[in-house]
């Protein structure tokens, strides 16, 4: 690996819609480097939640590699490489009864095996977004939306990950709560400014520019080559 | 022990009549049943008749073990069609999946009782293999069709946690484990509850025949202890291998969940 290498990257991606005949995805190539937040926008069903969704491994590609660190992640490597490039859901699950169940689950994963969980570090953010100790102990089927995705993200940021890819993470919160999941993201990355990168989805241009520093535009499954800066 | 009274068809005509009963009540009732009854009553004559006519010529003395082994074979691929019947989600390679567990539990199961418990001379004396095979057959097929059932619903409803689980790096067993243990758990629990009531709330089939045809009656418990270790064993193991084989199907070796591959039959 040099020191060019990217972080994450999609080369030359395909996917095939599963009946076979239109390609949902076709020919995308995007590499995330260490430190950078890029944005990806276009109008719905442009393909932005499939790229984020191949970037993490989740589903087949039908042509073209996803590379992490510059290696094609296959078979025993992929739990490890989901660990430190993680997913997170527009509407998250959170698969518990409180919260601190839920930020518990991640540890009972063999990948995560000699992590403990970090209730003083969790806490901390916690306080922060003006939540107190007792935001712990509430059941997830209270939570509001924007608190439901405050909890997926800290759950997903205590695994300390080095990419964070996020799938429309404040779509339908109002403004306070979209404000609140964006300082935790920029917090989350200014802790290791130069190791750490995030993948944001959206269809907000000012929110995208307010927080990445670039812009990949994708329109029926193909980089828009016309919007590109 | 005197030996079975031999019924006359004059006397099954008249057991017949019974289903007058149930078809009045549909027609008074307005179920709206009588017809399907009328028709499931038709098929189950019909059925028993020509089973009874290959059963006596299959139960002839001296019959080659390949004609039994033909009807074994019918009987298990009949099952295998017949256990996803019933599933409301269905997957490309189901059906093989269902007749190989089917198939190879029942078989296995089968033989080591009539080989290793039963032990008639030959060991795949008809009487004994046909009537044994048929009972393991039926109830491992029913813990496959509520296996699958229960495995398929669960993946589609709760596909959402099985990604984030995946997302958060779970391997694609840490993500399927409960959904895949609480299906197997559905398939065997009517053999559990079966036998938990077993001579109390009823007396199973294969008993009471043994005891109409004037078997001594702890010969027939005997019998029946050992179709129910049977069958619990192969609806068991047909369970486990059938949901086993499924999860190997709609995950990939990359840990990945493929829900595209499942399409549903009905809701």
């Amino acid at each position: 690996m040099t020191i060019d290498t990217p972080l994450l990257e999609a080369q030359r991606v395909g996917r095939r819609h599963p009946d076979g005949q239109a390609w949902l995805l076709k020919d995308v190539s995007i590499q995330v480097h260490p430190g950078e937040a890029v944005a990806v926008q276009g109008p719905s069903g442009a393909g932005k939640t499939l790229l984020l969704r191949a970037l993490a491994l989740l589903d087949p590609i039908d042509e073209g590699e996803i590379r992490f660190h510059g290696h094609c992640p296959r078979h025993h490597d992929v739990p490890d490489t989901r660990r430190q490039a993680i997913y997170l859901h527009q509407r998250p699950e959170l698969t518990g009864p409180t919260v601190e169940a839920a930020l518990r689950l991640p540890f009972t994963l063999a990948v995560h095996r000699g992590r403990d969980f970090d209730r003083p570090w969790i806490a901390e953010r916690l306080e922060r977004l003006g939540r107190d100790a007792s935001f712990f102990a509430q059941p997830t089927s209270e939570l509001s939306g924007g608190e439901q995705q405050i909890v997926a993200l800290l759950r997903a940021m205590q695994l300390d990950p080095v990419v964070l890819l996020l799938d429309e993470p404040t779509a339908s919160l109002d403004a306070q709560a979209s404000g609140a999941i964006e300082r935790l993201v920029l917090d989350w990355k200014a802790e290791r400014p130069d190791q750490r990168a995030f993948v944001w989805v959206g269809h907000d241009t000012a929110q995208a520019t307010r927080m990445t520093d670039r812009v990949i535009p994708l329109r029926h499954g193909r980089l828009d080559q016309e919007a590109s800066p | 022990m005197n030996g079975p009274i031999e019924l006359t068809t004059g006397q099954v005509v008249t057991a017949g009549a019974l289903i007058a009963v149930s078809a009045i009540l549909s027609l008074r009732l307005q179920l709206g049943l009588h017809g399907r009854l009328l028709w499931a009553s038709a098929r189950c004559v019909v059925q028993l008749l020509l089973i009874g006519c290959v059963l006596r010529w299959i139960f002839k003395p001296n019959q080659p073990w390949y004609v039994i082994a033909s009807l074994a074979i019918a009987m298990s691929l009949i099952a295998g069609f017949v256990a996803i019947g019933r599933s409301e989600r269905r997957y490309a390679g189901m059906l093989l999946d269902s007749v190989v567990s089917v198939w190879a539990c029942s078989w296995f199961v089968t033989v080591i009782v009539l080989a290793a418990v039963v032990r008639p001379e030959p060991w795949y004396q008809p009487q004994y293999a046909i009537p044994f095979l048929g009972m393991i057959l039926h109830n491992t097929l029913n813990g496959i069709s509520l296996g699958l059932n229960r495995l398929g619903n669960d993946l589609v409803q709760r596909r959402r946690q099985i990604e984030t689980l995946l997302a958060l790096g779970a391997t694609r067993w840490e993500a399927a484990r409960s959904i895949v243990q609480q299906a197997i758990r559905t398939g065997m629990i009517p053999t559990i509850n079966a036998m938990t009531v077993m001579g109390i709330v009823s007396l199973p089939g294969m008993m009471t025949g043994q005891l109409v045809a004037g078997v001594d009656p702890i010969q027939a418990v005997k019998y029946q202890m050992v179709i129910m270790f049977a069958i619990a064993a192969a609806s068991a193991l047909g369970t486990f291998g059938v949901v086993l084989l499924a999860y190997r199907r709609l995950f990939s070796a990359d840990h990945q969940f493929l829900p595209d591959r499942i399409r549903t039959v009905r809701e």
